[in-house]
C-alpha cells in the first residue's frame, strides 16, 4: 500500500522591534542575562502590559504579505501553564479572535503549482529561556533568562495542506525570505528569532480521512525540518503497515540522531484554559490604519519578480535570482537607475559580484562595490571602452580597494584600444613578422588564424577590442584584389 | 469639626498652621495606641513616613498647591510600594518588596500625602471579613469582637480610628463600600477605568479598582481628583478628562431621580439597616431629590456571576506566584521528588490559605476544557445583562439606592463554617463591580447596638461627581460622620 503524509507548520517569528510587546524593554538579542527586564515582563506583582503599537503594524505587514485577511477587532487571552521561563504563569497570545485569518502562499508554477492555505496569523509574547547547561553547577540547578521575555512574536499557523518534507522545507524557506523581505524578522534561526514546529499524520494514498497526528518540535532548519518529518513519515508508516496506531503526541526532533523522540502524550496534554485577557482591551486595527500599514510595505517578492521580468525582459530563472533578497533586487533597480543596461547588471551581479560577495563573506547590502559603481563599470565595458576581461580585474581591484572604476582604468591604462588605424597597423605588424602563418591561413589552415588573433592582442598587452581585431584582420588575410 | 479632614489638614499644612511632622506623629501616636486592639496595619513605615514629612516641612512654598500637603494615608497592602514591604496579607509575599511604586501611590505623594503604613486585608483581596489575613483580621474599631469588613478592612478601620484621614482600598466586589459601611467612613469605588491599576496586586483583573475611605465625602473628592485619569501604564485606564469633583458638592440635590430597587432590597435586609435605608431615603426626598423605583431583575444572580469571574480570573493572576523568582519557595516535602511540580506544589500549598486555595481550584475548573461555555462564559453573558438593568434604569433615573450591606458588621467567626453565608453579604455591592460602576457608601445611621450602618449609591460610568452630589448634600443634612468610635478619642 502506497501512503500520503498530511503535514502542516506552525512557525513562530520574532518581530523585529525596537521594544518588547507589551513594556519598555530593549527586544534587542545577545545582551547579558536579565539586563533587559522590568517589573511588567519579569510579571511582577500589579504590573500591567500595554501593546507595542509597532508590534501590531509589524504582524500586520506579515499578515496582508501572506494574502490574509486582517480583522478588525481581535482579542488577547491568556494561555495558562506553569513553567519558570513564563513569568506570570500564562502567556499573553490571541485565541478565539485571531489578528488574521484565510491566506495562502503558493509553491511552485504552472502546472505544479501548489497552494498552501495560511489558517491564521496571530500576536503573542515570547517567554523568558531556561539555560539547563554552561554552568558549574548546572547538574543541580537550571538558571533563567528573562531578557527575552515578552519579545514579540507572530504565529503563523497553516493549513494541512503540505503533502512532502520537502514541500514543507520549501514552505518554511518561503515563509523566511517573505518576512525578512519585509523587515519584520531578522530570518536568524539559530538565534531562535525564526522557530517551526509541524503536525504531520499519514493515510492511505487517496484515503479521505486524516490520520492520527503528531506534532514534531524544535525543527530550527529548513534541513532539519525536512529530516525529522522523513524519519516521523517513516515511523508512522512503519507503525500502520505492522497494523498498529499512531499515538496522539507532541515529538521532539533530536538533531544527533536525526530521530523524533516522544516528549508528552495527549493524556498529558496542558488544558490552557485559555480566556479573553483582561488587562487589554479588543486590538482594534481599524481601515485608516490598515491602509496606512499597506502603503508602507514594500513591493512584495512575488510581485517584484514579475514586475522585473516584464519591465526588464528578464528569464523566469534571473528574475527569480534578482528577487531573492529586498537587498538584491534594490541593488538590480538601483544600478539600472545609474545607467546599468538590465541584462549586463543582471549578469553580472549573478556572476562576478555574487562570487565577490561569498569569497568576503559579505551581504549584498554591505557590498563593497555598490550599485552605482558597478553601474559605472558596466557602463565602461557597455561602451567599449574596456575588454569583458578587463571588467573582471577592474572589478576586482575595485571590490579589494573601493575605488571607482573609471579611476582604475585611467591610472593603470587599462582602456581598450578601439581606434581602427592603431588596431591596423597592429595587425600589419602581426601579419609582417608571421608570414608562416599567414601561408599557412591561406593554405586553408583555419586554426591560423587563432594564432594570429593572439599575436595581435600581445601586441596590443590584451586591450585591443577583439571584435575589432577580428574583423580588420580577416579582411587584412583576404586575398588581395 | 475639620481638623481632622483631609480638607482641613492639608489647609492648615499649606497656611504653615501645622507642620507634616507634627500632624504625622500623632497619625503614628495614633497607629502605636489602637494597633495592638485593631491589628488594621500589616507594615508601619514610622521612619519613611516622618522623613516624607520633614522633606514637606523643608519645602513648604513647593506644597502651597498639594491637595494633600501633609495628610497621613494608609494603603492597603495589595498596593506596590518601592521599597516597603507589601504583601497582600498571603504568607507568599511575606518578604516581598516591590522595586517600584503603584501609580496611586505615585500620585498620592505627588500630591503630598505621608503613607504612615500597608493595612491589613483578607489574603490577595479574597474575603468579606478580613478573616482571609495571613496576620489574623483587622478589627471593627465600633466594636472589636467584629469584622471591619472585607476585603479592605484594614484602611477603613484606620479611618474609622482616626490614624488616617485618608486610607486607600482596593475593590473586587464590595471591597470598598462594604467595609466603609461596616465602620462608619465614606468609600468610593470608582468607574472601572477610572483610577490606574498598576502597581495594585491583581485579584480579578475586570473588577478590581481602587478607591478612597475618607471621613467625608469631600475627602472623598478630593481623594478621587489626586488618584483618578489616565495611566499609560494600564491599557484599561480610560482617557475620559477628570471633572473637578471638589466643584460637584454643591448641596443642592433638588432634582435629583433616585433610584430604589424595592423588589431588591425588600427580603433578606436586617431590620435596622432597612430602617436606616428608608429614613435615609426620606432625607433625600425633604431635600428635594424624587425618589423613582426602579426594577433589576438580574441583580440577584451577581453572587453566582461574581464568583465564577473573579474566580476564572484570579486563578491566572495567581499563578506568578510559583516560588521561582520572588516571595515564598519550599522545599518539596519529603518524599516528594526533588522536581519542579513538587516545588510548586510545595509552595502554593504553604503559601496559600485555604479561602485563596478555594477560589484558584475554582477559577480552574470554571476555564476547564468542557466547562468553560458552561460557567465562564454563561456567567460573563449574564454579566451583560446586569449591566443592561443598570442601563434602563439610568435612563429614569441619576443614582440607583441601596443599603451597602444587608446587615450591620457580623462577629468574627460568625460565618467561618460558612463560606456561601459570607458571600451572600456582599449581593449589593458586587454588581457595581460586575458592571463596572461608580459606587459610594456614606454613613446613613447606627443599630442599637452601636454599630454602623451605611447608604450606598450606584451611579452612571464616570459619574462619580453625581453621587459625591448627592452623598455630600446628604451628609450636610446629618451629623452620622461626626460620630467617632471610642477607640477614635482615647
Ligand atoms: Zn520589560
Amino acid at each position: 500500500m502506497s501512503f500520503e503524509a498530511v503535514i502542516g507548520l506552525e512557525i513562530h517569528a520574532h518581530l523585529r522591534t525596537a521594544s518588547k510587546i507589551f513594556c519598555g524593554c530593549s527586544a534587542s538579542f545577545g545582551a547579558p542575562p536579565n539586563t533587559q527586564v522590568c517589573p511588567v515582563c519579569l510579571g511582577l506583582p500589579g504590573a500591567l502590559p500595554v501593546l507595542n503599537r509597532a508590534a501590531v503594524d509589524a504582524a500586520v505587514q506579515a499578515a496582508l504579505a501572506l494574502s490574509c485577511s486582517v480583522h478588525e477587532t481581535s482579542v488577547f487571552a491568556r494561555k495558562n501553564y506553569f513553567y519558570p521561563d513564563l513569568p506570570k504563569g500564562y502567556q499573553i497570545s490571541q485565541y478565539e479572535r485571531p489578528l488574521a485569518t484565510g491566506g495562502v502562499v503558493e509553491l511552485g508554477a504552472g502546472a505544479a503549482a501548489r497552494r498552501i492555505g495560511i489558517t491564521r496569523v496571530h500576536l503573542e509574547e515570547d517567554a523568558g529561556k531556561s539555560l539547563h547547561a554552561g554552568f558549574a553547577d548546572s547538574d543541580r540547578k537550571t538558571y533563567v533568562d528573562y531578557n527575552r521575555s515578552g519579545v514579540p512574536l507572530i504565529e503563523i499557523v497553516t493549513e494541512p495542506d503540505l503533502r512532502s518534507p520537502a514541500d514543507a522545507a520549501e514552505l518554511f524557506a518561503r515563509l523566511r525570505a517573505i518576512l525578512v523581505w519585509l523587515g519584520v524578522n531578522d530570518g536568524n534561526m539559530e538565534e531562535g528569532s525564526l522557530r517551526c514546529d509541524a503536525n504531520v499524520s499519514v493515510r492511505p494514498a487517496g484515503a479521505p480521512a486524516l490520520g492520527t497526528k503528531t506534532e514534531v518540535k524544535n525543527l530550527n532548519s529548513f534541513r532539519f525540518l525536512q529530516k525529522a518529518l522523513e524519519h516521523e513519515i517513516a515511523r508512522q508508516i512503519e507503525l500502520v503497515s505492522a497494523g498498529r496506531r499512531v499515538v496522539q503526541e507532541t515529538r521532539l526532533f533530536d538533531a544527533a540522531s536525526g530521530r523524533t523522540i516522544s516528549m508528552r502524550s495527549k493524556e498529558e496534554a496542558h488544558d490552557y484554559r485559555y480566556f479573553p485577557e483582561p488587562d487589554l482591551p479588543p486590538l482594534v486595527v481599524d481601515a485608516a490604519r490598515l491602509e496606512r500599514i499597506r502603503e508602507a510595505m514594500p513591493e512584495l517578492p512575488d510581485a517584484r519578480r514579475a514586475r522585473l521580468a516584464e519591465r526588464y525582459a528578464l528569464s523566469e530563472h534571473d528574475a527569480a535570482q534578482l528577487t531573492q533578497s529586498r537587498a538584491a533586487a534594490d541593488y538590480f533597480e538601483e544600478a539600472i537607475a545609474a545607467g546599468a543596461p538590465a541584462k549586463l547588471a543582471g549578469h553580472w551581479m549573478m556572476g562576478e559580484l555574487a562570487r565577490a560577495l561569498k569569497e568576503a563573506g559579505d551581504d549584498i547590502a554591505a557590498s563593497r562595490v555598490g550599485a552605482r559603481a558597478l553601474a559605472e563599470l558596466l557602463a565602461l565595458l557597455d561602451a567599449g571602452t574596456i575588454s569583458g576581461s578587463m571588467a573582471k580585474t577592474v572589478f576586482a581591484t575595485m571590490y579589494a580597494s573601493g575605488r571607482p572604476a573609471g579611476e582604475i582604468v585611467a591610472a593603470e591604462g587599462l582602456a581598450q584600444i578601439d581606434d581602427e588605424r592603431q588596431i591596423v597597423a597592429l595587425v600589419a605588424e602581426a601579419l609582417a613578422l608571421h608570414a608562416d602563418a599567414v601561408a599557412q591561413y591561406r593554405g586553408g589552415k583555419a586554426g591560423a588564424f587563432g594564432f594570429l588573433v593572439g599575436q595581435v592582442m600581445k601586441a596590443a598587452r590584451g586591450k585591443a577590442n577583439p571584435a575589432r581585431v577580428n574583423a580588420l584582420l580577416r579582411k587584412a588575410l583576404e586575398p588581395g584584389p | 469639626m475639620t481638623e481632622d479632614t483631609i480638607a482641613g489638614l492639608a489647609g492648615a499644612v499649606r497656611t504653615g498652621a501645622r507642620t507634616a511632622t507634627e500632624i504625622c506623629q500623632r497619625a503614628l501616636a495614633q497607629l502605636d495606641a489602637t494597633e495592638p486592639s485593631l491589628h488594621a496595619f500589616n507594615t508601619v513605615a514610622a521612619d519613611r513616613a516622618l522623613a516624607r514629612a520633614a522633606a514637606i516641612d523643608r519645602h513648604p512654598a513647593r506644597w502651597k498647591q498639594a491637595p494633600l500637603a501633609g495628610v497621613p494615608i494608609a494603603l492597603k497592602d495589595n498596593l506596590c510600594t518601592r521599597g516597603l514591604r507589601t504583601t497582600a496579607s498571603s504568607r507568599i509575599l511575606d518578604t516581598f518588596v516591590p522595586p517600584y511604586d503603584a501609580t496611586v501611590v505615585e500620585r498620592l505623594e505627588a500630591a503630598g500625602a505621608v503613607v504612615v503604613g500597608k493595612t491589613n486585608c483578607d489574603e490577595f483581596a479574597m474575603g468579606s471579613s478580613n478573616e482571609n489575613s495571613a496576620y489574623g483580621p483587622a478589627r471593627n474599631p465600633w466594636a472589636l469582637d467584629r469584622t471591619p469588613g472585607g476585603s479592605s478592612g484594614g484602611s477603613a478601620a484606620a479611618g474609622a480610628a482616626g490614624i488616617a484621614p485618608a486610607a486607600r482600598g482596593s475593590d473586587t466586589g464590595g471591597s470598598i463600600p462594604q467595609p466603609a459601611a461596616i465602620c462608619g467612613v465614606v468609600g468610593l469605588k470608582p468607574t472601572y477605568g477610572r483610577v490606574s491599576r498598576y502597581g495594585l496586586i491583581a485579584f480579578a483583573s475586570s473588577l478590581d479598582q481602587i478607591g478612597p475611605f475618607t471621613r467625608t465625602v469631600r475627602d472623598a473628592a478630593l481623594v478621587l481628583s489626586a488618584i483618578a485619569g489616565h495611566d499609560p501604564m494600564d491599557a484599561t485606564s480610560e482617557a475620559e478628562p477628570v471633572p473637578p469633583y471638589a466643584d460637584a458638592l454643591t448641596g443642592d440635590v433638588r432634582g435629583a431621580r433616585i433610584g430604589v430597587p424595592r423588589g431588591l432590597v425588600g427580603a433578606g435586609v436586617d431590620r435596622e439597616v432597612a430602617q436606616a435605608f428608608d429614613e435615609a431615603l426620606a432625607s433625600l426626598a425633604d431635600r428635594g431629590a424624587r425618589l423613582v423605583d426602579v426594577e433589576l431583575p438580574h441583580a440577584p444572580y451577581a453572587i453566582p456571576v461574581y464568583y465564577l469571574v473573579a474566580t476564572a480570573e484570579a486563578s491566572s493572576n495567581l499563578a506568578r506566584y510559583d516560588g521561582v523568582r520572588y516571595g515564598m519557595r519550599t522545599p518539596p516535602a519529603a518524599g516528594a521528588g526533588p522536581d519542579l511540580p513538587a516545588m510548586y506544589a510545595s509552595t502554593r500549598a504553604q503559601g496559600f490559605g485555604p479561602e485563596v486555595k478555594r477560589r484558584i481550584m475554582l477559577g480552574t475548573y470554571v476555564l476547564s476544557a468542557g466547562y468553560y461555555d458552561a460557567y465562564y462564559l454563561k456567567a460573563q453573558q449574564v454579566r451583560t445583562l446586569i449591566l443592561r438593568d443598570y442601563d434602563r434604569a439610568f435612563e429614569r433615573v441619576d443614582a440607583v439606592a441601596m443599603p451597602t450591606t444587608p446587615t450591620p458588621a457580623f462577629r468574627l467567626g460568625e460565618h467561618a463554617a460558612d463560606p456561601l453565608q459570607m458571600y451572600l453579604g456582599d449581593v449589593f455591592t458586587v454588581s457595581a463591580n460586575l458592571a463596572g460602576l461608580p459606587a459610594l457608601s456614606v454613613p446613613c445611621g447606627f443599630t442599637a447596638g452601636g454599630l454602623p450602618i451605611g447608604l450606598q449609591l450606584i451611579g452612571r460610568r464616570h459619574d462619580e461627581s453625581t453621587l459625591l452630589r448627592v452623598a455630600d448634600a446628604y451628609e450636610r443634612g446629618t451629623a452620622w460622620w461626626t460620630h467617632r468610635p471610642p477607640i477614635a478619642t482615647r
